[in-house]
């Protein structure tokens, strides 16, 4: 008897084990695999916030828009022109030879569809402030289309290039119901107008696009010339580098500066350092909530400015495409004043500022972290070289921000990319128009950035984002440290061109 | 026997439910899962938002009581983050846990236990070293390095072996080695034990003195209940590496069971880590009483008793 079950344990264990020969990717095959750590369960850019599926939202679907990385400058994309009617209206005519990857047209409805579905809260489009500011749409011609906007809301151009997909009308009404008895939109088969078209979503796993035939001629993303795109989760970067190095996948990014450095160093694969859109800051307590009221003294927080070596963090740390940053925004943002206060590496003048602060010996206080604790680590190395002691709480994202919004954190060092968004809006308007994010609730701050975030005119907006950017550095609400910067690495038959704003553009893509 | 067995039943699922309900707490202990829901980048209103719609600005025991009362019907809820049936996601990436459990247990046992057998016929000899030195590497290596090491030589420098997926068998021999190496000593030592102990027994004795061949005794007399301990230990072993293979799973970028529990525990997917704590606490439940099961068939004496 044990030795039939035994057997029939055998039996079992090798009918499971489908015998399949494991994928190769690379250019004799015409796919391209890349790999990332996170998983991409979902396959619609609405219901799931990761990346992942910002960089296959761009490859799968169209925006009405498109951000010209060279210039600067939105683009149409599905549109063919756009005017701004007024301050919240916005008129655009649409192209005619677009169709959806299940071959129906693309139109007006569409637009007027995907803005009305994603705009209302109760649809629960995750990452609601990217379509918050669209009040509704409507059909004004057999090719054009308004959209209203609820307030002025200069930043929606990025949005329609970025964040803002266009679904064929009645995509979300097939969804089927949830267990909790709401629709599941995010179940519903993923179709766009995009370079490529999704075959095959494995939940966790992998998902399958290929190449759109069909995709319209003469737009600014080009020809996709790559057959297939595959995106797989490896979560082990030792994993992904190997299979890199073996050819199971093509490409790969966030790789450790030492691997990065090393894998270059061995050939076979390009590395590549570019600069994104994330940047990294030093929040204080200025107001004294944490019960730490040493930060509610600007001297302190000048002497803490002046202790860390941000240029030693971005040279020895980051990466070459990494700069120093002092304004509360990514320089490449519109509005993102960078002539603002500098604030030196000095530790002779951080000690005498401690000095006339009352702290002659230094203090000890916390400082929280989230990420690439390394940083944080150097930057309590600056500090203790100065006499502060700074101890390390070091903790995921959630639980950190949780701790921020409460205000028990005297001093954090946090990051934001801002969603890709090229608007100062994105991020210094988020931290400092007087929500819960706000350490200060500077009232010159939070006037200054409401112009900014509502008027249309250009020029104005800059000069306010200017004003309220001065401020915030002059005040030291927060401590700007700099960018960040990314190791992609890729097989060496990929030609392949890293963006600043952390979107791959894999249709543009191509093997060597 | 059999209201023995309705006890240890009872128990176990006290244990299983108290075990989701700590899971639960610490959960929320752990930080806000509408925000890590929301993601990095998200607004306050984005956060109140999908508190409101996921229904996490109810009391928390209220919510763990919604659960509990639908997971008694067999309803086990729906991911928040990969939005699907909770249950379809485990019974899809259970098999995959399982298959790696199995090989890693099949390649445990099939190297500590010859391994025990031949230390304990030679105590105290080079043998006897050899094998303990075997077992003792087995549990002085730290699984991840072993797996890389693995990698590195079999994957990227060899190219015998894929590195990552379960797509064929050949997926899962390194990550079976990795995993089962691990609990090899443990079986190993009670394997020897066990067969020092029995090969000193007086009917081993008898069983020479009546000529009976040396392979027959160790074999059939005295490898039969030395194992005993060692089916009982096999299938905590099998449980454990059941819910614990997360780290070779993420290593080999197996799509399993544990890698699916760390990440819930990440992305606080509350439905989803709250029915994979059920389902593992019932695998530990039904396999601890396979191996009461065995035992009795290896040894009649349970059986009667």
């Amino acid at each position: 008897m044990f030795r039939k079950f035994v057997m029939s344990a055998a039996i079992a264990a090798a009918a499971t084990l489908a015998v399949q020969p494991a994928a190769i990717a690379g250019k004799a095959n015409d796919e391209l695999v890349w790999s990332t750590n996170r998983e991409a369960a979902v396959a619609d850019p609405y219901y799931n916030n990761t990346r992942e599926l910002v960089i296959i939202g761009n490859t799968v679907w169209d925006g009405l828009l498109f951000r010209d990385l060279k210039s600067g400058e939105f683009v149409p994309l599905l549109a063919t022109s756009y005017k701004w009617v007024d301050n919240v209206t916005i008129d655009f005519e649409l192209r005619d030879d677009v169709v959806f990857h299940d071959g129906s047209k693309f139109g007006p409805e569409d637009v007027v569809y995907t803005v009305k579905h994603t705009s209302k809260e109760e649809n629960g489009v995750l990452t609601f402030k990217n379509v918050s500011w669209m009040k509704d749409a409507e059909k004004t011609g057999p090719n054009s289309v308004r959209i209203y906007l609820h307030e002025p809301f200069p930043a929606a151009l990025a949005y329609f290039a970025q964040a803002v997909f266009i679904m064929p009308e009645g995509h979300y009404d097939s969804a089927p119901d949830g267990a909790d008895g709401k629709k599941d939109f995010a179940a519903v088969k993923p179709v766009g107008t995009g370079p490529y078209k999704i075959t095959n979503v494995v939940p966790g796993e992998k998902i399958e696009m290929v190449r759109n035939e069909n995709y319209f001629k003469n737009g600014p993303k080009g020809t996709a010339e790559i057959g297939k795109l595959t995106f797989r989760t490896i979560k082990e970067m030792n994993t992904q580098i190997a299979e890199l190095l073996t050819g199971g996948v093509d490409w790969i990014w966030d790789v450790p500066k030492d691997q990065a450095e090393k894998l270059a160093g061995r050939g076979g694969t390009t590395v590549t350092n570019a600069k994104t859109m994330r940047v990294s800051y030093i929040a204080f307590d200025v107001d004294g909530d944490s019960g730490d009221k040493k930060f509610m003294d600007k001297k302190v927080r000048m002497a803490v400015a002046h202790a860390i070596n941000r240029k030693s963090i971005v040279e020895n740390l980051v990466g070459s495409a990494s700069e120093v940053i002092n304004a509360a925004c990514h320089p490449d943002q519109f509005g993102c004043a960078t002539d603002v206060k500098n604030w030196e590496y000095d530790p002779a003048k951080a000690k005498a500022l401690l000095k006339e602060a009352g702290f002659p010996d230094g203090f000890e206080t916390e400082i929280y972290a989230y990420r690439q604790r390394e940083f944080t680590e150097a930057v309590i190395g600056d500090l203790a070289n100065v006499g502060i002691k700074a101890n390390l709480k070091f903790m995921q994202y959630r639980a950190l921000r949780d701790l921020v919004w409460k205000g028990v954190t005297p001093m954090n060092h946090m990051t934001w990319g801002s969603n890709s968004i090229p608007d100062a809006s994105a991020i210094t308007s988020h931290f400092f128009s007087g929500g819960r994010d706000d350490p200060a609730k500077d009232p010159k701050v939070i006037e200054a950035l409401k112009v900014a975030d509502g008027s249309v005119d250009q020029a104005e907006r800059k000069a306010k984002y200017k004003e309220a950017l001065d401020i915030i550095t002059e005040e030291l609400y927060w401590l700007p440290m700099f960018t960040y910067a990314k190791y992609y690495a890729y097989g060496e038959d990929v030609d392949f061109t890293p963006t600043p704003d952390e979107i791959p553009r894999f249709y543009t893509a191509k093997w060597k | 026997m059999l209201i023995y067995a309705v006890k240890r039943l009872s128990v176990a699922i006290l244990v299983a439910m108290t075990v989701s309900l700590i899971t639960f707490s610490m959960i929320y202990l752990s930080g806000d899962p509408a925000m890590a829901l929301a993601g990095e980048s998200a607004s306050q209103s984005d956060i109140e938002n999908i508190r409101r719609v996921y229904g996490y600005d109810q009391p928390i025991m209220v919510q763990y009581f919604s659960w509990l009362g639908n997971a008694l019907t067999g309803n086990l809820g729906h991911s928040h983050y990969l939005k699907t049936e909770v249950s379809e996601v485990i019974f899809t990436r259970l098999p995959v846990t399982m298959t790696l459990g199995a090989c890693a247990l099949t390649f445990a046992l099939t190297l500590s236990i010859p391994l025990g057998v031949v230390a304990a016929m030679r105590p105290n000899t080079l043998i006897d070293r050899i094998a303990l030195t075997i077992a003792v590497i087995g549990q002085a290596l730290p699984s991840f390095w072993f797996a890389l090491m693995m990698i590195i030589l079999f994957g990227v420098t060899l190219r015998w072996l894929p590195i990552t997926g379960s797509d064929s068998w050949m997926n899962f021999i390194m990550p079976s080695v990795a995993l089962g190496y691990y609990i090899t000593p443990a079986v190993m030592r009670l394997t020897r034990a066990g067969m020092l102990e029995v090969l000193s027994s007086d009917y081993i004795r008898t069983a020479r003195a009546k000529g009976l061949r040396p392979s027959v005794v160790l074999f059939k007399h005295a490898l039969r209940n030395a194992i005993i301990p060692v089916v009982s230990l096999a299938a905590v072993q099998f449980g454990f590496m059941l819910g614990g293979s997360i780290v070779i799973e993420t290593i080999f970028a197996i799509n399993g069971l544990g890698q699916l529990a760390w990440e819930s525990i990440l992305r606080a997917d509350l439905p989803m880590m709250q029915a994979i704590v059920l389902v593992l606490s019932c695998f530990y439940i039904v396999l601890t009483f396979l191996a009461d099961l065995l035992n009795a068939f290896l040894d009649p004496r349970i059986r009667v008793s």
